[in-house]
């Protein structure tokens, strides 16, 4: 056993408004830069819908994640060491900036600097790219918003596999629901491991996979090598970049900023130990449909003396441990089994987990066209058809939604009931297994979800790894390497400071 | 000595080691200084067209005459002659794989440079030396490719040996090889002096990733056993940090656990 601590993350899309209040405070934080104007580490999608950049879901096309052998080994889709080498000069399985969007800003100076005219003066477009006017928009951010476009092309989601989707199309049968996306941190990324340069890493201490912008020489494998289509290419500075987990506010104990701003109050952040020997084994599971069971076995209970006693052995700080306990992503992944990976066939081991969420059934149900099952709707008759957020989040199996969709649903029953009947109705809450304490917990965090319940965020320890004194008139925190802008033209040949320590590295 | 001070001793026996110099503390001093500027500028997800047939012949082409260049000239005569080659052998080879290789390069090259010249977001993200050292090194390889006009009139080899003595003459300070380069045809005069031109422009352009490109295979491949790399902000390795564990917790009175460090 080898405990180590993530920081992970649950999004409760029950809740998601689809506001897109993460996405922008992201984008005013991180990329609002040269270079990654096209670049949103959180977006929200529309789904169903082929999403952004287009059609990121489907491997056949992006070659992103991996592939299990028939030896029973894990290499990158996009080929192994060799074949990731061979394509070095022209990445085939990368995504254009049309993929994603053709970055614009509108002339709004020619708004107050028009010369008197007949016509009334407009804002067009320009490119950010080129400078130049854009006649037509093509694509943006988020341009399926609110089933917008035609459903013939939605209809290219991936997770209608296995679904008789033409009836969704329909205006009575319609469905859609919102899929807010970042950075994984998975345990098993491709990303790192498509990268030539060794530029990418996972922190031992958290969990956090970033990218180091001194040692990307812009190979671009990780672009393709991350299935999410969460790792992106600044074509300003040539190198890689993606969500950095807002790094600087979780060491300090602070949630990240699509988290902090979340309107929805739908994101939670906790601490999971895990087993790091284990990974390889679970990623390289035979069925993809064991992908997410073999994940929670990756994880440890830190309740467990065993565990803790290994987790300190192994160096994790004790107020880390005392964290997992309380964790509300351990509760709603481990406990409640209301969470899921996104689409764990990827074989990545995702640690941003979602709960799926419910869709209108109570009018229907008590006009009494949608089955009953012990006066709780059947959670298959629901809008969004459960296939459709197994293909999503379990690899297609169906059970275990079903499962997390009861037990959201009964958590409703049995909160009505305590509120507007005054009765803590166990019989509600043992018909999915649980007590209706468990049940009230669960209403408090998934429902209420006060800011203290959301996050518990043990701070870094700084203090153990690095001297005060080295760091003393350094540059804190920059785009580029110590105190250079990265632009070479601007760089004095001597100026800035290499970082006064190593970092031991750790391979496998 | 400084009687002869002429252009040919300028360039065949005073650029070189200028050329030289300038590329090896220049990429030190980038690589020291400001590694964040040492990249590859790829320009693939602005523009998919045109780049995979030109960066592919372009780069399958250049390495190949790189390495032939590199041991063409620097092998030293007497391994030639002990292994038996004789020169004219070795002239043809260099023709019929440098010229090939030449050609693909030229072929991917001109592809590139009308890409970036042609293509307004490329035309628009280039910066004075992405175009300047494309521009080079397409000019460079059009006159490579023409001193092969030269070559074949005298496959005997003498010629290339004379160039392979000069290249071998300023790795051992013999600095008057140059006398040897002033009567040969000025395409191959041409030549060198391009190439030392580029090589001088070397640390300051994005030909710096030569370098990690042929690095690469041997971190990716050789160095790194197995896809994932964990970096760890403590001081010591998990083996350490877990044997003074165990002998803090194997001494009496000391049972309290301290958090990781």
């Amino acid at each position: 056993m080898r405990v180590r601590a993530q920081i992970g993350k649950v999004l409760n899309l029950d809740k998601c408004i689809g506001c897109h209040t993460c996405s922008v405070t992201c984008k005013n934080v991180w990329t609002s830069r040269d270079g990654v104007e096209y670049a949103w580490f959180n977006n929200v999608e529309t789904k169903p819908g082929t999403g952004y950049p287009t059609d990121w879901e489907n491997q056949k096309r992006w070659n992103g994640g991996w592939t299990r052998s028939a030896s029973g080994k894990l290499h990158p889709k996009q080929g192994s060491k060799w074949r990731i080498m061979a394509n070095i000069f022209a990445n085939p399985a990368m995504p254009e900036i049309d993929d994603y969007y053709e970055p614009f800003d509108f002339d709004y100076d020619h708004l107050k600097s028009a010369p008197d005219m007949d016509a009334f003066p407009t804002a067009r477009p320009r490119s950010k790219i080129t400078g130049e006017r854009m006649e037509k928009i093509e694509k943006g951010p988020n341009w399926e918003e609110i089933l917008g476009g035609e459903f013939s092309k939605r209809s290219a989601d991936y997770n209608f596999e296995n679904v008789q989707k033409e009836i969704y199309g329909e205006y009575e049968n319609t469905f859609m629901m919102y899929l807010p996306r970042l950075c994984e941190h998975c345990l098993n990324p491709t990303c790192s491991a498509s990268c030539p340069s060794g530029a990418i890493y996972k922190r031992e201490e958290d969990g956090i996979v970033l990218i180091d912008q001194e040692k990307c020489r812009g190979w671009r494998m990780c672009i393709s090598g991350c299935p999410y289509k969460k790792v992106y290419y600044n074509w300003d500075t040539g190198k890689s970049e993606k969500c950095t987990f807002c790094y600087p506010r979780i060491e300090s104990g602070q949630p990240t900023v699509c988290s902090e701003t979340c309107v929805g109050r739908i994101r939670y952040l906790g601490v999971i130990l895990y087993d790091a020997d284990k990974i390889e084994a679970a990623a390289s599971s035979e069925r993809e449909t064991d992908l997410y069971g073999a994940q929670l076995d990756v994880f440890l209970d830190p309740n467990d003396p065993e565990v803790i006693a290994s987790a300190r052995r192994d160096g994790v700080p004790e107020d880390w441990i005392e964290a997992a306990k309380i964790s509300p992503v351990w509760k709603m992944a481990m406990d409640w089994k209301v969470a899921f990976p996104l689409h764990p066939e990827y074989r990545t081991l995702p640690m941003v987990w979602y709960i799926p969420p419910l869709s209108p059934i109570q009018n229907a149900a008590q006009a009494g066209q949608i089955a009953m099952s012990d006066q709780m709707p059947d959670v298959r008759s629901l809008r969004i058809p459960v296939k459709y957020l197994a293909n999503m989040l379990t690899a297609g199996d169906e059970e275990p939604i079903v499962h997390a969709l009861e037990r959201m649903s009964a958590m409703r029953l049995y909160m009505r009931a305590l509120s507007v009947d005054g009765v803590r109705d166990e019989a509600i809450a043992a018909r999915v297994g649980m007590a209706g304490r468990v049940i009230e917990d669960m209403y408090k965090i998934m429902a209420i979800a006060d800011y203290e319940d959301r996050f518990a965020i043990p701070t870094a320890h700084r203090e153990q790894n690095e001297q005060g004194g080295d760091i003393r008139g350094g540059c804190g925190f920059t785009d580029g390497n110590g105190c250079s802008t990265g632009d070479s033209g601007k760089t004095t040949l001597f100026g800035g400071k290499k970082k006064p320590f190593a970092l031991p590295t750790e391979t496998f | 000595m400084f009687a002869n001070l002429d252009i040919d001793f300028i360039i065949f026996g005073i650029m070189p080691y200028a050329a030289l110099t300038v590329l090896v503390v220049g990429s030190i001093a980038r690589y020291e200084r400001d590694p964040f500027t040492w990249k590859s500028s790829s320009s693939q997800l602005l523009r998919q067209k045109q780049l995979f047939w030109g960066s592919v012949l372009f780069h399958v082409g250049i390495i190949t005459v790189f390495f032939g260049h590199l041991i063409g000239l620097f092998t030293p005569v007497w391994v030639l002659d002990a292994l038996g080659v004789p020169h004219g052998l070795k002239q043809w080879m260099a023709v019929l794989i440098g010229g090939p290789a030449g050609l693909a390069a030229l072929i991917g090259a001109t592809i590139l440079l009308h890409r970036r010249l042609t293509d307004s977001r490329i035309r628009a993200t280039s910066s004075f030396a992405d175009i300047t050292i494309l521009a080079l090194i397409w000019l460079q390889l059009i006159v490579g490719l023409f001193t092969i006009t030269q070559t074949l009139q005298h496959m005997d080899g003498a010629e290339m040996v004379r160039f392979m003595n000069w290249s071998q003459s300023i790795l051992t300070w013999n600095v008057n090889a140059w006398s040897d380069m002033v009567d040969v045809h000025w395409l191959y005069r041409f030549h060198i002096f391009l190439g030392l031109i580029i090589t001088a422009l070397f640390p300051f352009t994005r030909l710096v990733h030569m370098i990690s490109g042929f690095a690469a295979p041997f971190r990716y491949l050789l160095g790194r056993s197995g896809y994932q790399i964990v970096r760890s902000r403590r001081q010591r390795p998990l083996e350490e940090r877990r044997d003074a564990f165990d002998a803090r917790q194997a001494k009496p009175g000391t049972t309290v656990p301290t958090a990781g460090e």
